[in-house]
């Protein structure tokens, strides 16, 4: 069932910070404190969009403009996922390369906007940044190949929407270990424990939220939005890969999916609350454990005819 | 009638490039007219070649003519078909906005003694690239490839009182004869093969499998020195690095590709290839691009850094080339089509990104008057359209939509991805997973470029008195830009001329597959229109605030995190920018670190140093050498200049070639007599 752009587009919209205010829901409870409402991530962000810019004088347009492609690029990256029941409006062969570009193509600008300021804090964020994200490109691809391998389809949309039916428990190793990787990718990209702590007070110790230490006003809520949108289009791809067969038509299985959705941001707090942020060069063995797991995923696929 | 016109149009364009810089040596070194006619006539074979390579890709089929051959054995034969015109075209897009730039870039005025001989080689390099793409026979191929090799080294050794550029032109010699070398048993092997030197398909069964894969494995080496595939890349950075920046332009975006060419056209010609030849540009092809790209992120000189991310994308050129391959031994006619397909049009992306990016750096040396990156920063103030432009550049060579790269690279992607599906073949998908490091790896190093050079603040003197390059290096800067854009807008526009390339190299139609029908490139376009409309429109949306931030707090300063005190030499360099990522290769880059010990309280000052060397070069081949020499010492008993010795060493030697020519059955018949012979 495919519905039209433009609920696609609102629900892609409206969303992404419902995520957010469940995570930091979940960390507060897990700390026995009431923390702030679940909605609070839309209140800030409207905020920041009311409030002034403050620009640094050393920054050019680049500083200008990198949140700007970042956010479309996230947005572009979203409308390739299908939402549960419902199929992606745009479905072509080969869109997964797209999907992975269009990230790569974000994290390009954040990063030059970061040392546009020359603060050796974001300059500190931005060489973290894309020091990992040549290890998450290869997880993505991995996982991507293994999907496209057991759908027989070479769109997201059909990739994600694959194991329709029994499939699901006759590749559960494979696609466990699919959803191990995507599941680092997801923590790595969007910042959280334990690759990145989002919350902390030290500068030196952080990868994003140091990279947008100078953004303000209009701009920071760009950036934070960016982010809330990035976290729902990856936990999407997480739960189509983890949940395939929690599939039911129509809008109980959409309601089912924002449950999922929901399930894994409150995965996601728990995890924030119980686990400490790991050595930052210890990371990249974390990610190359992704990078294995996914892997051995598509080999065990190979194997087979699908 | 129009092929023969398609051709005439390319010899042409070649004799007019070959002899553009002619005039200019006639004429007195003080004079302006030569570089204004090597100029004039650089644009006007390139015009003409333009047109030639429009009736050739347009499909005008093939002409040829022929020419009796001074050199016994052989005849001259020139020739086009799309395959030539597809390699042919990136040598006049860039060697003409190449010359227009040099006139600014390399001014007569400036360099009295080289200006003369820089146009003369420029103009012969050209010349001589366009009949490497014409040459169908094994002997007027290697005189062009050889014109190209010999005014390669010239223009290496421009700056001739430079100790590295002479160094840089020694190890390019070097390695282009050692090349060359190769070339010549491959002609040999082919011409006992074939039955002659020409460069035309073998009948199926003329060579057995072990013969084909000799003249596969020599062409490889051949070509694969003059296109740098790691590990036989090394003399690549340091001629790069060396000669001027129009000339490193047109020796990466379009010398490199000769390479490519050669290995494109060997096998084309090669019947029947077996998988493992494929398998094994796919292995090459991983190796070098994932390699190459980290090599780039440990240099601190930023045109070696071009460099060698110019060894990175032929490494995605090889993983295209590579498919294809595996796909023509498999049948496989999509594979054929997608991987040849995002080869070739990478060629020509390439080319430009390439050529835009050393056009620009080439502007930020001449400005700043140093190639270490370290000592630039916030450039984007002084040289805005040059930052623009190198930005650009650097997208696109990283492969990101909505710019060219991405296109090629696509192709390639969807090619590997397809052969995921075909069980039994999920092998040949594995280089994906590289290709994908390879891709974030190149945005790490090129947001490093662009954010040490151009933005931040300045790191050192060499960044007062800069200001923007003139009009003549910027419009071809910008040329450039636009068809990186354009093509990366509008792929379908490239898409005939890239499948009828294919097709001459598949020797056939592929079962009616289209590069339209395989690949969504329309998919393509409206991803870079929905990019750059929705980029626009938030942009509109937030610029306004923006601007009113500026007009109110001009001077404001970044957020030091409370410490005020902070200066531009506390901003990130290139090698820390990028210490994350060589550390992890550390085990093949092996970074020269000189690092202080601080042991004392109040330590001392101190300096750290970190220096990133081409591994094959200075850890393998020197030493190996430098232990070859030794051993070569001991021969030295030998040579004492003893006039009877030598006559001695004569003597013996024309013994031994007579005993080795006289046949060995009529020796044993000889010695044993028919009892031993039988």
């Amino acid at each position: 069932m495919r519905p039209p752009l433009i609920a696609h587009l609102l629900v892609l919209v409206l969303l992404p910070p419902l995520l957010l205010g469940v995570i930091n829901r979940t960390k507060s409870v897990f700390a026995g404190r009431r923390g702030p409402r679940i909605l609070q991530p839309y209140h800030d962000i409207l905020k920041l969009l009311r409030k002034e810019v403050a620009l640094s004088a050393t920054t050019t347009w680049v500083f200008v403009a990198a949140p700007v492609v970042a956010l479309v690029t996230v947005v572009l990256a979203g409308l390739l996922v299908p939402l549960g029941p419902f199929a992606a409006p745009v479905a072509f062969a080969g869109d997964f390369v797209l999907f992975s570009y269009l990230l790569a193509l974000g994290r390009f600008c954040t990063a030059s906007a970061a040392l546009d300021t020359g603060s050796p804090f974001e300059g500190m964020g931005a060489a973290r940044e894309v020091g990992f994200a040549w290890l998450t490109e290869p997880v993505l691809l991995f996982a991507f190949l293994a999907l496209a391998r057991l759908a027989g389809s070479l769109s997201l949309d059909g990739m994600l929407r694959a194991t329709e039916g029994g499939a699901w428990l006759e590749r559960t190793a494979p696609l466990v270990l699919t959803a191990a990787g995507v599941f680092i990718v997801l923590l790595t990209e969007c910042s959280r424990i334990p690759v990145d702590d989002p919350n902390t007070h030290l500068e030196l110790t952080m990868i994003h939220e140091v990279m947008v230490l100078d953004h303000s006003g209009p701009l920071l809520g760009l950036v934070q939005y960016g982010a809330a949108l990035k976290f729902f289009v990856l936990d999407v791809v997480l739960l189509h890969v983890m949940a395939p067969t929690a599939r039911i038509d129509g809008w109980p299985g959409f309601a089912l999916f924002i449950l999922g959705l929901t399930g894994i941001a409150i995965g996601v707090g728990i995890l924030e609350s119980i686990m400490a942020r790991l050595r930052l060069l210890h990371v990249p063995i974390l990610l190359i454990a992704a990078v294995l797991s996914c892997g051995f995923a598509f080999l065990l696929l190979s194997g087979n005819t699908p | 009638m129009n092929s023969d016109a398609g051709l005439a149009l390319l010899v042409a364009a070649g004799c007019i490039l070959a002899m553009s810089g002619v005039p200019g040596l006639l004429l007195g070194w003080r004079s302006p007219w030569g570089a204004r006619i090597a100029t004039s006539a650089t644009v006007l074979g390139s015009l003409l070649g333009l047109a030639g390579c429009a009736l050739a890709l347009g499909g005008m089929g093939a002409g040829a003519f022929t020419l009796p051959s001074p050199v016994p054995g052989g005849r001259l034969e020139f020739s086009v078909d799309a395959l030539s015109g597809f390699f042919a075209l990136p040598v006049f897009v860039v060697g003409c906005l190449g010359a227009l730039y040099g006139v600014a870039y390399w001014p007569p005025a400036g360099n009295p003694r080289s200006g003369r001989r820089l146009r003369f080689c420029y103009g012969l390099l050209l010349g001589s690239i366009t009949f490497v793409t014409l040459a169908r026979d094994g002997i007027g191929f290697l005189v062009a490839w050889e014109v190209m090799a010999l005014s390669g080294y010239f223009l290496v050794t421009a700056d001739e009182r430079s100790t590295d550029a002479r160094r840089a032109g020694w190890l390019y010699l070097v390695y282009s004869h050692a090349g060359t070398l190769c070339l010549v048993g491959f002609f040999a092997v082919l011409a006992r093969a074939g039955g002659d030197f020409a460069l035309r398909p073998l009948v199926p069964g003329a060579a057995g499998l072990g013969v084909s894969t000799v003249l596969f494995g020599l062409a490889f080496i051949g070509f694969g020195i003059k296109a740098g595939v790691m590990p036989l890349h090394s003399w690549l950075p340091a001629a790069h690095a060396s000669a001027p920046s129009h000339v490193s332009a047109v020796m990466s975006g379009v010398m490199l590709k000769m390479g490519i060419y050669g290995i494109v056209r060997a096998t084309s010609i090669l019947p029947l290839p077996p998988v493992f030849w494929g398998a094994a540009l796919l292995v090459f092809g991983s190796l070098t691009t994932v390699l190459a790209i980290a090599f780039a992120l440990g240099q601190r000189d930023l045109k070696r850094l071009l460099a060698y991310s110019s060894i990175e994308n032929i490494g995605i050129i090889l993983l295209g080339l590579g498919l294809a391959m595996v796909g023509r031994s498999e049948g496989r006619s999509d594979w054929v089509m997608l991987g040849l397909g995002g080869c070739l049009l990478h060629v020509w992306n390439h080319a430009l990104f390439k050529s835009l990016l050393f056009f620009a750096a080439g502007s930020v040396v001449h400005a700043t008057g140093t190639r270490e990156i370290d000592r630039m920063g916030g450039l984007a103030r002084r040289m805005p359209w040059t930052a623009g432009l190198f930005l650009l550049g650097s997208v696109a060579i990283c492969g990101l939509p909505p710019l060219n790269g991405f296109v090629s690279e696509f192709l390639v992607y969807l090619g590997l991805a397809r052969s995921a599906l075909v069980p039994g073949s999920a092998w040949v998908a594995l280089p994906a997973p590289a290709l994908a490091a390879t891709g974030a790896l190149a945005v790490a190093c090129f947001v490093k470029v662009f954010g040490v050079v151009f933005l931040g603040t300045p790191r050192s003197a060499a960044t007062e008195g800069v200001h923007e390059s003139p009009a003549l290096m910027l419009v071809p800067m910008a040329v450039l830009g636009a068809a990186c854009v354009l093509v990366g807008a509008a792929p379908l526009l490239v898409a005939p001329a890239l499948e009828r390339a294919v097709l001459v190299w598949a020797g056939g139609p592929l079962r009616g597959r289209s590069l339209a029908g395989l690949a969504p490139l329309g998919w393509v376009s409206m991803a870079a229109a929905a990019l750059l409309i929705g980029t626009a429109v938030v942009l509109a949306a937030v610029v306004p605030a923006c601007r009113r931030a500026r007009l109110r707090q001009p001077g404001l300063a970044t957020w030091g995190c409370g410490y005020a005190g902070g200066s531009a030499r506390l901003q990130y360099t290139a090698s820390s920018f990028a210490q994350l990522i060589t550390a992890r290769f550390a085990w093949v880059l092996l970074p020269k670190v000189h690092q202080p010990r601080i042991d004392r309280l109040f330590p001392a000052p101190a300096h750290f140093h970190s220096r990133v060397d081409d591994t094959v070069l200075d850890s393998v081949l020197m030493p190996g050498l430098r232990r070859l020499r030794g051993l070569a010492g001991r021969m030295r008993v030998y040579q004492q200049g003893n006039l009877q010795e030598y006559v001695l060493y004569i003597v013996a030697a024309i013994a031994i070639l007579l005993l080795f020519n006289l046949r060995l059955d009529w020796l044993v018949t000889e010695i044993c007599g028919n009892g031993g012979a039988r």
